[in-house]
Protein backbone atom coordinates (compact mmCIF):
# COMPACT_ATOMS: atom_id res chain seq x y z
CA UNK A 1 0.00 0.00 0.00
CA UNK A 2 1.03 3.44 -0.98
CA UNK A 3 1.97 5.70 2.21
CA UNK A 4 -0.51 8.11 1.52
CA UNK A 5 -3.28 5.54 1.15
CA UNK A 6 -2.03 3.78 4.04
CA UNK A 7 -2.64 7.48 6.33
CA UNK A 8 -5.72 7.58 4.81
CA UNK A 9 -7.17 4.02 5.47
CA UNK A 10 -5.39 4.16 9.13
CA UNK A 11 -7.13 7.58 9.71
CA UNK A 12 -10.41 6.26 8.99
CA UNK A 13 -10.18 3.08 11.09
CA UNK A 14 -8.96 5.53 13.96
CA UNK A 15 -12.53 6.66 13.73
CA UNK A 16 -11.73 9.97 12.08
CA UNK A 17 -15.12 11.13 10.65
CA UNK A 18 -14.45 14.42 8.82
CA UNK A 19 -11.90 15.02 6.06
CA UNK A 20 -11.52 17.77 4.64
CA UNK A 21 -8.60 18.42 2.18
CA UNK A 22 -7.61 20.74 -1.03
CA UNK A 23 -4.99 18.95 -3.55
CA UNK A 24 -0.95 19.09 -3.65
CA UNK A 25 1.63 17.30 -4.89
CA UNK A 26 2.59 14.95 -2.92
CA UNK A 27 0.24 14.05 -0.93
CA UNK A 28 -3.13 14.01 -3.27
CA UNK A 29 -3.75 10.04 -3.00
CA UNK A 30 -4.67 10.75 0.16
CA UNK A 31 -6.88 13.00 -0.54
CA UNK A 32 -8.06 10.78 -3.69
CA UNK A 33 -8.66 7.89 -1.33
CA UNK A 34 -10.54 9.42 1.21
CA UNK A 35 -12.75 10.84 -1.14
CA UNK A 36 -13.26 7.44 -2.78
CA UNK A 37 -13.97 5.44 0.86
CA UNK A 38 -15.16 8.13 3.26
CA UNK A 39 -18.87 8.09 2.52
CA UNK A 40 -19.31 4.30 2.32
CA UNK A 41 -17.66 4.78 5.80
CA UNK A 42 -20.18 7.14 7.12
CA UNK A 43 -18.01 10.05 7.11
CA UNK A 44 -17.83 13.27 5.20
CA UNK A 45 -15.22 13.94 2.84
CA UNK A 46 -15.08 17.51 1.26
CA UNK A 47 -12.65 19.37 -1.22
CA UNK A 48 -12.25 22.34 0.21
CA UNK A 49 -11.90 25.63 -1.98
CA UNK A 50 -8.51 26.50 -0.49
CA UNK A 51 -6.05 25.38 2.44
CA UNK A 52 -7.29 28.06 4.51
CA UNK A 53 -11.26 26.69 3.65
CA UNK A 54 -10.18 23.35 4.81
CA UNK A 55 -7.87 23.83 8.09
CA UNK A 56 -11.31 26.17 9.50
CA UNK A 57 -13.49 23.18 8.20
CA UNK A 58 -11.01 20.93 10.57
CA UNK A 59 -11.80 23.57 13.20
CA UNK A 60 -15.81 23.80 13.32
CA UNK A 61 -15.95 20.00 12.86
CA UNK A 62 -13.46 18.93 15.93
CA UNK A 63 -15.26 21.52 17.96
CA UNK A 64 -18.55 19.32 17.70
CA UNK A 65 -16.21 16.71 19.09
CA UNK A 66 -15.74 14.50 16.19
CA UNK A 67 -12.54 13.37 14.96
CA UNK A 68 -11.02 15.63 11.88
CA UNK A 69 -8.33 15.46 10.09
CA UNK A 70 -6.95 17.48 6.99
CA UNK A 71 -3.52 16.87 4.62
CA UNK A 72 -1.36 18.93 2.84
CA UNK A 73 2.33 19.51 1.64
CA UNK A 74 4.52 22.16 2.62
CA UNK A 75 3.14 25.31 0.87
CA UNK A 76 -0.35 24.11 2.13
CA UNK A 77 0.64 24.05 5.32
CA UNK A 78 1.93 27.58 5.43
CA UNK A 79 -1.84 28.38 3.86
CA UNK A 80 -2.97 26.07 7.17
CA UNK A 81 -0.95 28.13 9.87
CA UNK A 82 -3.24 30.71 10.95
CA UNK A 83 -6.48 27.75 11.33
CA UNK A 84 -4.14 25.59 13.16
CA UNK A 85 -2.93 28.28 15.31
CA UNK A 86 -6.62 28.78 16.21
CA UNK A 87 -7.31 25.10 16.77
CA UNK A 88 -4.58 25.13 19.24
CA UNK A 89 -6.05 28.63 21.13
CA UNK A 90 -9.10 26.57 21.58
CA UNK A 91 -8.00 24.02 22.57
CA UNK A 92 -9.21 21.70 20.16
CA UNK A 93 -8.40 17.96 18.81
CA UNK A 94 -7.55 17.39 15.48
CA UNK A 95 -4.40 15.59 13.31
CA UNK A 96 -2.56 17.48 10.51
CA UNK A 97 -0.37 15.52 7.78
CA UNK A 98 2.05 17.16 5.77
CA UNK A 99 3.87 15.41 3.65
CA UNK A 100 6.51 17.87 3.01
CA UNK A 101 8.25 18.83 -0.59
CA UNK A 102 10.99 20.66 -1.10
CA UNK A 103 10.74 24.72 -0.30
CA UNK A 104 10.99 27.48 0.10
CA UNK A 105 7.76 29.22 -1.82
CA UNK A 106 6.30 26.85 -4.25
CA UNK A 107 9.41 25.37 -4.01
CA UNK A 108 9.65 21.93 -5.95
CA UNK A 109 7.67 18.42 -5.62
CA UNK A 110 10.48 15.95 -4.33
CA UNK A 111 10.92 14.82 -0.76
CA UNK A 112 12.14 17.25 1.87
CA UNK A 113 12.67 17.62 5.51
CA UNK A 114 12.98 21.63 5.39
CA UNK A 115 9.70 22.16 7.50
CA UNK A 116 10.99 20.52 10.86
CA UNK A 117 11.21 24.22 12.19
CA UNK A 118 7.64 25.23 10.99
CA UNK A 119 6.60 22.10 12.12
CA UNK A 120 8.07 21.65 15.91
CA UNK A 121 8.66 25.88 16.15
CA UNK A 122 6.39 28.27 14.46
CA UNK A 123 3.30 26.42 13.01
CA UNK A 124 1.76 30.10 13.56
CA UNK A 125 1.58 32.76 15.87
CA UNK A 126 1.20 32.82 19.52
CA UNK A 127 2.76 30.56 22.55
CA UNK A 128 2.04 27.09 21.50
CA UNK A 129 2.96 23.72 20.38
CA UNK A 130 1.46 20.56 18.41
CA UNK A 131 2.44 17.34 18.72
CA UNK A 132 4.67 15.91 16.27
CA UNK A 133 4.69 12.46 14.67
CA UNK A 134 7.71 11.65 12.21
CA UNK A 135 7.14 8.12 10.77
CA UNK A 136 9.87 6.13 8.56
CA UNK A 137 8.13 3.35 7.23
CA UNK A 138 4.52 3.18 5.37
CA UNK A 139 3.66 0.61 8.51
CA UNK A 140 4.93 3.09 11.01
CA UNK A 141 2.14 6.02 9.30
CA UNK A 142 -0.43 4.09 9.67
CA UNK A 143 0.47 3.24 13.79
CA UNK A 144 1.33 7.05 14.44
CA UNK A 145 -1.78 7.82 12.68
CA UNK A 146 -3.78 5.85 14.94
CA UNK A 147 -2.20 6.91 18.05
CA UNK A 148 -2.25 10.55 16.77
CA UNK A 149 -5.80 10.57 17.54
CA UNK A 150 -5.78 9.32 20.82
CA UNK A 151 -3.01 11.59 21.67
CA UNK A 152 -4.65 14.64 20.21
CA UNK A 153 -8.08 13.93 22.16
CA UNK A 154 -5.54 13.15 25.24
CA UNK A 155 -4.38 16.20 25.79
CA UNK A 156 -7.34 18.90 23.47
CA UNK A 157 -4.49 19.87 20.88
CA UNK A 158 -3.47 19.28 17.05
CA UNK A 159 -1.48 16.54 16.51
CA UNK A 160 1.06 16.48 13.03
CA UNK A 161 1.88 13.97 11.19
CA UNK A 162 5.09 14.90 9.63
CA UNK A 163 5.82 12.37 6.65
CA UNK A 164 7.89 13.63 3.43
CA UNK A 165 7.03 12.83 -0.30
CA UNK A 166 8.95 9.88 -0.14
CA UNK A 167 7.20 8.03 2.33
CA UNK A 168 3.75 9.58 0.51
CA UNK A 169 4.45 8.13 -2.42
CA UNK A 170 6.54 4.55 -1.29
CA UNK A 171 4.57 1.47 -1.11
CA UNK A 172 5.26 -1.34 1.66
CA UNK A 173 3.38 -4.08 2.99
CA UNK A 174 1.06 -2.93 6.09
CA UNK A 175 -0.92 -4.27 8.73
CA UNK A 176 -3.86 -2.94 10.07
CA UNK A 177 -3.90 -3.61 14.18
CA UNK A 178 -7.88 -4.64 14.54
CA UNK A 179 -8.67 -2.27 17.41
CA UNK A 180 -11.95 -0.43 18.06
CA UNK A 181 -11.34 3.37 18.02
CA UNK A 182 -11.32 4.93 22.03
CA UNK A 183 -13.63 6.73 23.11
CA UNK A 184 -13.28 10.31 24.96
CA UNK A 185 -15.74 11.85 27.11
CA UNK A 186 -15.73 15.18 25.17
CA UNK A 187 -19.35 16.43 26.87
CA UNK A 188 -17.36 19.16 29.05
CA UNK A 189 -16.86 20.96 26.16
CA UNK A 190 -18.25 19.68 22.89
CA UNK A 191 -20.41 21.90 20.76
CA UNK A 192 -22.14 19.70 19.46
CA UNK A 193 -26.01 21.16 20.41
CA UNK A 194 -27.16 21.75 23.91
CA UNK A 195 -30.99 20.47 23.01
CA UNK A 196 -32.18 23.18 25.68
CA UNK A 197 -30.83 20.29 28.43
CA UNK A 198 -27.47 22.29 29.04
CA UNK A 199 -25.29 25.58 29.51
CA UNK A 200 -23.98 26.20 26.00
CA UNK A 201 -20.34 25.52 25.47
CA UNK A 202 -17.98 27.95 23.64
CA UNK A 203 -15.39 27.29 21.60
CA UNK A 204 -13.01 30.36 21.49
CA UNK A 205 -9.46 31.97 21.04
CA UNK A 206 -10.19 35.64 21.66
CA UNK A 207 -8.99 37.00 25.03
CA UNK A 208 -9.40 40.38 25.58
CA UNK A 209 -8.36 40.40 29.08
CA UNK A 210 -4.18 40.07 29.12
CA UNK A 211 -4.73 38.14 32.56
CA UNK A 212 -7.62 35.74 31.40
CA UNK A 213 -5.80 35.38 28.20
CA UNK A 214 -2.31 34.69 30.51
CA UNK A 215 -4.03 32.13 31.99
CA UNK A 216 -5.04 30.18 28.89
CA UNK A 217 -1.27 30.21 28.13
CA UNK A 218 -0.06 29.32 31.04
CA UNK A 219 -2.41 26.25 31.84
CA UNK A 220 -1.54 25.17 27.98
CA UNK A 221 2.26 25.16 28.98
CA UNK A 222 1.66 23.03 32.00
CA UNK A 223 0.20 20.42 30.21
CA UNK A 224 3.18 20.39 27.64
CA UNK A 225 5.45 20.04 30.61
CA UNK A 226 3.33 16.67 31.47
CA UNK A 227 3.59 15.59 27.01
CA UNK A 228 7.12 16.37 27.74
CA UNK A 229 7.56 14.10 30.30
CA UNK A 230 5.36 11.42 29.09
CA UNK A 231 5.42 11.17 25.45
CA UNK A 232 8.71 11.38 24.00
CA UNK A 233 9.30 8.30 21.98
CA UNK A 234 12.76 7.17 19.79
CA UNK A 235 14.58 4.25 17.70
CA UNK A 236 18.11 3.41 18.99
CA UNK A 237 19.93 1.41 16.91
CA UNK A 238 23.48 0.04 17.63
CA UNK A 239 23.88 3.21 19.38
CA UNK A 240 25.32 1.18 22.86
CA UNK A 241 28.96 1.21 21.29
CA UNK A 242 29.00 3.55 19.11
CA UNK A 243 31.99 6.00 18.81
CA UNK A 244 29.73 8.12 16.80
CA UNK A 245 25.45 8.44 16.93
CA UNK A 246 23.85 9.51 13.74
CA UNK A 247 20.97 11.00 14.02
CA UNK A 248 18.17 11.13 11.29
CA UNK A 249 13.92 11.14 11.19
CA UNK A 250 11.83 9.95 9.35
CA UNK A 251 12.75 9.07 5.48
CA UNK A 252 16.34 10.02 6.27
CA UNK A 253 16.65 7.29 8.77
CA UNK A 254 16.28 4.87 6.16
CA UNK A 255 19.46 6.33 4.76
CA UNK A 256 20.85 6.29 7.57
CA UNK A 257 20.47 2.96 8.52
CA UNK A 258 21.45 1.48 5.18
CA UNK A 259 24.71 3.68 5.98
CA UNK A 260 25.22 2.86 9.22
CA UNK A 261 25.52 -1.32 8.39
CA UNK A 262 27.81 -0.71 5.85
CA UNK A 263 30.15 1.09 8.50
CA UNK A 264 29.39 -1.39 11.05
CA UNK A 265 30.80 -4.16 8.23
CA UNK A 266 33.88 -2.17 7.68
CA UNK A 267 34.31 -2.35 11.83
CA UNK A 268 33.42 1.46 12.47
CA UNK A 269 31.77 2.06 15.92
CA UNK A 270 28.55 4.08 14.55
CA UNK A 271 24.89 3.87 15.91
CA UNK A 272 21.92 5.99 14.85
CA UNK A 273 18.90 7.74 17.21
CA UNK A 274 16.15 8.51 15.11
CA UNK A 275 13.30 10.54 17.34
CA UNK A 276 9.60 9.38 16.58
CA UNK A 277 8.13 12.36 18.13
CA UNK A 278 10.42 15.64 17.17
CA UNK A 279 7.73 17.46 19.67
CA UNK A 280 8.70 16.65 22.39
CA UNK A 281 11.68 16.06 21.07
CA UNK A 282 12.85 12.97 23.34
CA UNK A 283 16.15 14.25 25.71
CA UNK A 284 16.54 12.03 27.75
CA UNK A 285 16.16 9.35 24.94
CA UNK A 286 18.84 10.67 23.23
CA UNK A 287 21.03 12.13 25.92
CA UNK A 288 21.25 8.05 27.05
CA UNK A 289 21.97 6.80 23.36
CA UNK A 290 24.76 9.43 23.33
CA UNK A 291 26.91 8.72 26.32
CA UNK A 292 29.60 5.97 25.04
CA UNK A 293 30.00 8.55 21.75
CA UNK A 294 32.07 11.42 21.15
CA UNK A 295 30.62 12.87 18.11
CA UNK A 296 27.33 13.38 17.06
CA UNK A 297 25.74 13.94 13.35
CA UNK A 298 22.76 15.47 12.25
CA UNK A 299 21.45 13.79 8.57
CA UNK A 300 19.16 15.75 7.41
CA UNK A 301 16.90 16.77 3.98
CA UNK A 302 17.27 20.52 4.51
CA UNK A 303 20.24 22.62 6.00
CA UNK A 304 19.99 21.42 9.60
CA UNK A 305 17.61 22.27 11.30
CA UNK A 306 17.15 19.53 13.93
CA UNK A 307 20.77 19.76 14.44
CA UNK A 308 19.52 23.17 16.77
CA UNK A 309 17.11 20.50 18.70
CA UNK A 310 20.62 17.91 19.68
CA UNK A 311 22.46 20.76 20.30
CA UNK A 312 19.87 21.83 23.24
CA UNK A 313 19.45 18.34 24.18
CA UNK A 314 22.86 17.02 24.85
CA UNK A 315 23.50 21.25 26.17
CA UNK A 316 26.43 21.41 23.51
CA UNK A 317 28.05 18.98 25.67
CA UNK A 318 29.34 17.34 22.10
CA UNK A 319 30.16 18.34 18.87
CA UNK A 320 27.22 18.20 16.75
CA UNK A 321 27.84 17.76 13.37
CA UNK A 322 25.46 18.01 10.05
CA UNK A 323 25.13 16.63 6.56
CA UNK A 324 22.34 17.60 4.62
CA UNK A 325 20.61 17.66 1.33
CA UNK A 326 17.64 19.77 0.15
CA UNK A 327 15.62 21.17 -2.65
CA UNK A 328 14.14 17.64 -3.17
CA UNK A 329 17.35 15.92 -3.41
CA UNK A 330 17.58 12.46 -1.19
CA UNK A 331 21.20 11.74 0.49
CA UNK A 332 22.68 8.53 -0.53
CA UNK A 333 24.12 5.67 1.90
CA UNK A 334 27.22 6.44 -0.09
CA UNK A 335 27.24 9.99 0.88
CA UNK A 336 26.27 9.78 4.41
CA UNK A 337 29.29 6.86 5.28
CA UNK A 338 31.40 9.50 3.20
CA UNK A 339 30.88 12.13 6.38
CA UNK A 340 30.73 9.55 8.92
CA UNK A 341 34.52 8.44 7.66
CA UNK A 342 35.38 12.32 7.44
CA UNK A 343 34.48 12.76 11.31
CA UNK A 344 37.36 10.37 11.90
CA UNK A 345 34.47 7.02 12.67
CA UNK A 346 36.84 4.59 13.39
CA UNK A 347 37.05 1.15 15.09
CA UNK B 1 18.24 -12.45 -1.41
CA UNK B 2 18.90 -8.83 -1.82
CA UNK B 3 17.68 -7.22 -4.85
CA UNK B 4 17.79 -3.65 -5.53
CA UNK B 5 15.89 -2.90 -8.95
CA UNK B 6 15.20 0.49 -11.12
CA UNK B 7 13.34 0.13 -13.85
CA UNK B 8 13.30 2.91 -16.28
CA UNK B 9 11.92 4.07 -19.46
CA UNK B 10 9.05 6.64 -20.72
CA UNK B 11 5.94 7.21 -18.67
CA UNK B 12 3.02 5.04 -20.11
CA UNK B 13 5.05 1.76 -20.73
CA UNK B 14 4.25 0.20 -17.67
CA UNK B 15 7.43 1.36 -15.65
CA UNK B 16 5.57 1.57 -12.48
CA UNK B 17 3.29 -1.71 -12.82
CA UNK B 18 6.11 -4.03 -13.81
CA UNK B 19 7.38 -2.80 -10.86
CA UNK B 20 4.36 -3.19 -8.40
CA UNK B 21 4.29 -6.58 -10.40
CA UNK B 22 7.61 -7.62 -8.73
CA UNK B 23 6.46 -6.19 -5.20
CA UNK B 24 3.66 -8.41 -4.92
CA UNK B 25 5.35 -11.58 -6.00
CA UNK B 26 7.57 -10.44 -2.81
CA UNK B 27 5.10 -10.07 -1.09
CA UNK B 28 3.45 -13.02 -1.72
CA UNK B 29 6.74 -14.85 -1.07
CA UNK B 30 6.81 -13.09 2.10
CA UNK B 31 10.01 -11.16 1.62
CA UNK B 32 10.69 -7.89 2.46
CA UNK B 33 9.66 -5.56 -0.04
CA UNK B 34 9.17 -1.40 -0.89
CA UNK B 35 8.47 0.29 -3.96
CA UNK B 36 9.12 4.10 -4.46
CA UNK B 37 8.16 5.56 -7.89
CA UNK B 38 9.61 9.01 -9.55
CA UNK B 39 6.03 11.07 -9.31
CA UNK B 40 5.14 13.95 -10.65
CA UNK B 41 5.60 15.01 -14.05
CA UNK B 42 7.69 12.62 -15.16
CA UNK B 43 4.45 10.74 -14.73
CA UNK B 44 2.87 12.56 -17.48
CA UNK B 45 4.64 11.72 -20.56
CA UNK B 46 8.35 12.27 -19.38
CA UNK B 47 10.82 9.71 -18.48
CA UNK B 48 9.99 7.52 -15.43
CA UNK B 49 11.69 5.80 -13.01
CA UNK B 50 10.91 3.21 -10.14
CA UNK B 51 12.74 1.61 -7.63
CA UNK B 52 12.09 -1.97 -6.21
CA UNK B 53 13.71 -3.23 -3.09
CA UNK B 54 13.30 -7.23 -2.00
CA UNK B 55 15.24 -8.45 0.96
CA UNK B 56 15.35 -11.09 3.65
CA UNK B 57 16.06 -8.35 6.09
CA UNK B 58 14.29 -5.00 6.44
CA UNK B 59 14.79 -1.99 3.54
CA UNK B 60 17.19 0.71 4.71
CA UNK B 61 17.07 2.91 2.25
CA UNK B 62 14.13 2.36 -0.66
CA UNK B 63 15.91 4.74 -2.89
CA UNK B 64 17.95 2.51 -5.67
CA UNK B 65 20.82 4.47 -6.44
CA UNK B 66 23.03 1.59 -7.79
CA UNK B 67 20.70 -1.09 -8.83
CA UNK B 68 21.96 -4.58 -9.25
CA UNK B 69 19.17 -5.45 -11.70
CA UNK B 70 18.31 -3.04 -13.89
CA UNK B 71 15.64 -2.64 -16.53
CA UNK B 72 15.81 0.49 -19.23
CA UNK B 73 12.71 0.60 -21.51
CA UNK B 74 14.25 3.68 -23.29
CA UNK B 75 17.74 4.76 -24.57
CA UNK B 76 17.81 8.53 -22.03
CA UNK B 77 17.51 5.66 -19.13
CA UNK B 78 19.76 3.39 -20.60
CA UNK B 79 22.24 6.35 -21.05
CA UNK B 80 21.28 7.77 -17.29
CA UNK B 81 21.87 4.36 -15.44
CA UNK B 82 24.04 1.87 -17.08
CA UNK B 83 26.91 3.36 -16.07
CA UNK B 84 25.62 3.66 -11.93
CA UNK B 85 24.53 -0.26 -12.18
CA UNK B 86 26.79 -2.05 -9.37
CA UNK B 87 29.59 -4.66 -10.70
CA UNK B 88 28.41 -8.21 -11.30
CA UNK B 89 24.89 -7.04 -11.80
CA UNK B 90 22.35 -7.61 -14.51
CA UNK B 91 20.84 -5.04 -17.30
CA UNK B 92 18.11 -5.36 -19.25
CA UNK B 93 17.42 -3.71 -22.53
CA UNK B 94 14.65 -3.15 -24.71
CA UNK B 95 16.87 -3.36 -28.53
CA UNK B 96 13.67 -1.88 -30.41
CA UNK B 97 14.11 1.84 -28.80
CA UNK B 98 17.81 1.48 -27.57
CA UNK B 99 20.25 1.85 -29.60
CA UNK B 100 23.23 1.95 -28.34
CA UNK B 101 25.02 -0.79 -26.18
CA UNK B 102 27.21 -0.80 -23.13
CA UNK B 103 30.89 -1.58 -23.17
CA UNK B 104 31.24 -2.13 -19.52
CA UNK B 105 32.67 -5.53 -19.30
CA UNK B 106 31.88 -6.15 -15.18
CA UNK B 107 28.16 -6.11 -15.48
CA UNK B 108 25.86 -8.73 -17.68
CA UNK B 109 24.13 -7.06 -20.28
CA UNK B 110 20.95 -8.81 -22.03
CA UNK B 111 19.66 -7.37 -25.26
CA UNK B 112 15.62 -7.99 -25.85
CA UNK B 113 13.71 -6.38 -28.45
CA UNK B 114 10.75 -6.16 -26.33
CA UNK B 115 8.93 -3.85 -28.37
CA UNK B 116 9.12 -5.45 -31.60
CA UNK B 117 8.08 -9.10 -29.76
CA UNK B 118 4.90 -6.87 -28.17
CA UNK B 119 3.86 -6.55 -32.32
CA UNK B 120 4.93 -9.54 -33.53
CA UNK B 121 2.74 -11.33 -30.59
CA UNK B 122 0.02 -8.43 -30.58
CA UNK B 123 0.31 -7.90 -27.04
CA UNK B 124 -0.18 -4.51 -27.54
CA UNK B 125 1.78 -2.78 -24.00
CA UNK B 126 3.71 -5.75 -23.36
CA UNK B 127 7.29 -4.88 -24.28
CA UNK B 128 7.51 -4.18 -20.31
CA UNK B 129 6.49 -7.18 -19.08
CA UNK B 130 8.28 -9.49 -21.83
CA UNK B 131 11.48 -7.78 -20.73
CA UNK B 132 10.32 -8.66 -16.87
CA UNK B 133 10.09 -11.88 -18.26
CA UNK B 134 13.78 -12.01 -19.15
CA UNK B 135 14.81 -10.95 -15.85
CA UNK B 136 12.47 -13.77 -14.10
CA UNK B 137 14.61 -15.81 -16.16
CA UNK B 138 18.09 -14.63 -15.37
CA UNK B 139 17.59 -14.06 -11.92
CA UNK B 140 15.70 -17.00 -11.56
CA UNK B 141 13.80 -14.56 -8.62
CA UNK B 142 10.10 -16.04 -9.00
CA UNK B 143 8.50 -18.93 -10.29
CA UNK B 144 5.75 -18.15 -13.03
CA UNK B 145 3.15 -19.64 -10.08
CA UNK B 146 3.90 -17.06 -8.02
CA UNK B 147 3.45 -14.39 -10.61
CA UNK B 148 0.47 -15.23 -11.49
CA UNK B 149 -0.60 -15.26 -8.04
CA UNK B 150 0.59 -11.65 -8.36
CA UNK B 151 -1.32 -10.77 -11.48
CA UNK B 152 -4.66 -11.92 -9.80
CA UNK B 153 -4.04 -9.65 -6.55
CA UNK B 154 -2.96 -6.55 -8.83
CA UNK B 155 -5.10 -7.04 -11.97
CA UNK B 156 -8.56 -5.32 -11.31
CA UNK B 157 -11.50 -8.38 -11.74
CA UNK B 158 -12.88 -6.75 -14.70
CA UNK B 159 -9.46 -6.93 -16.66
CA UNK B 160 -9.26 -10.56 -15.59
CA UNK B 161 -8.28 -11.57 -19.32
CA UNK B 162 -5.00 -9.47 -19.39
CA UNK B 163 -3.83 -11.93 -16.48
CA UNK B 164 -3.24 -14.19 -19.22
CA UNK B 165 -1.86 -11.98 -21.96
CA UNK B 166 0.86 -10.99 -19.19
CA UNK B 167 1.54 -14.66 -18.83
CA UNK B 168 2.38 -15.24 -22.45
CA UNK B 169 4.51 -12.14 -22.23
CA UNK B 170 6.49 -13.41 -19.38
CA UNK B 171 6.49 -16.22 -21.16
CA UNK B 172 8.08 -14.87 -24.37
CA UNK B 173 10.67 -13.07 -22.41
CA UNK B 174 11.81 -16.29 -20.40
CA UNK B 175 12.01 -17.70 -23.84
CA UNK B 176 14.36 -14.80 -25.17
Amino acid sequence: MKGNEALAEAAMRAGCKCFFGYPITPQTELAAYMAKRMQKNGGVFLQAESEIAAINMVLGAASTGVRAMTSSSSPGISLKSEGISYIAGSDLPCVIINVERGGPGLGGIQPSQADYWQATKGLGHGDFHLLVYAPASVQEMVDMVINAFDKADTYRMPAMILADGLLGQMMEPVTFPEVEPKVYDKSSWAADGHKGQREHHIINSLYLTPEALEKTVVDRFAKYDIIKEKETDAECYLTDDADIVVCAFGATARVVKSAVNEAREQGIKVGMFRPKTLWPFPVKEICKATESASKILSVEMSMGQMVDDIKLAINCSKPVEFFGRTGGVIPTPAEVLAKIKAMGGNN
Amino acid sequence: MNYNILLAGFGGQGVLFAGKLLAYCALISGKEISWLPSYGPEMRGGTCNCSVCISDEPIGSPLVTEPNVFVALNQPSFDKFIGKVKAGGKAFVDSTLVETKTDRTDIDCYYVPATQLETDNNLPKGANIILLGKVLEETGIFSDDTVRKALEKIVPPAKAFLIDNNLRAIGIGRAQ
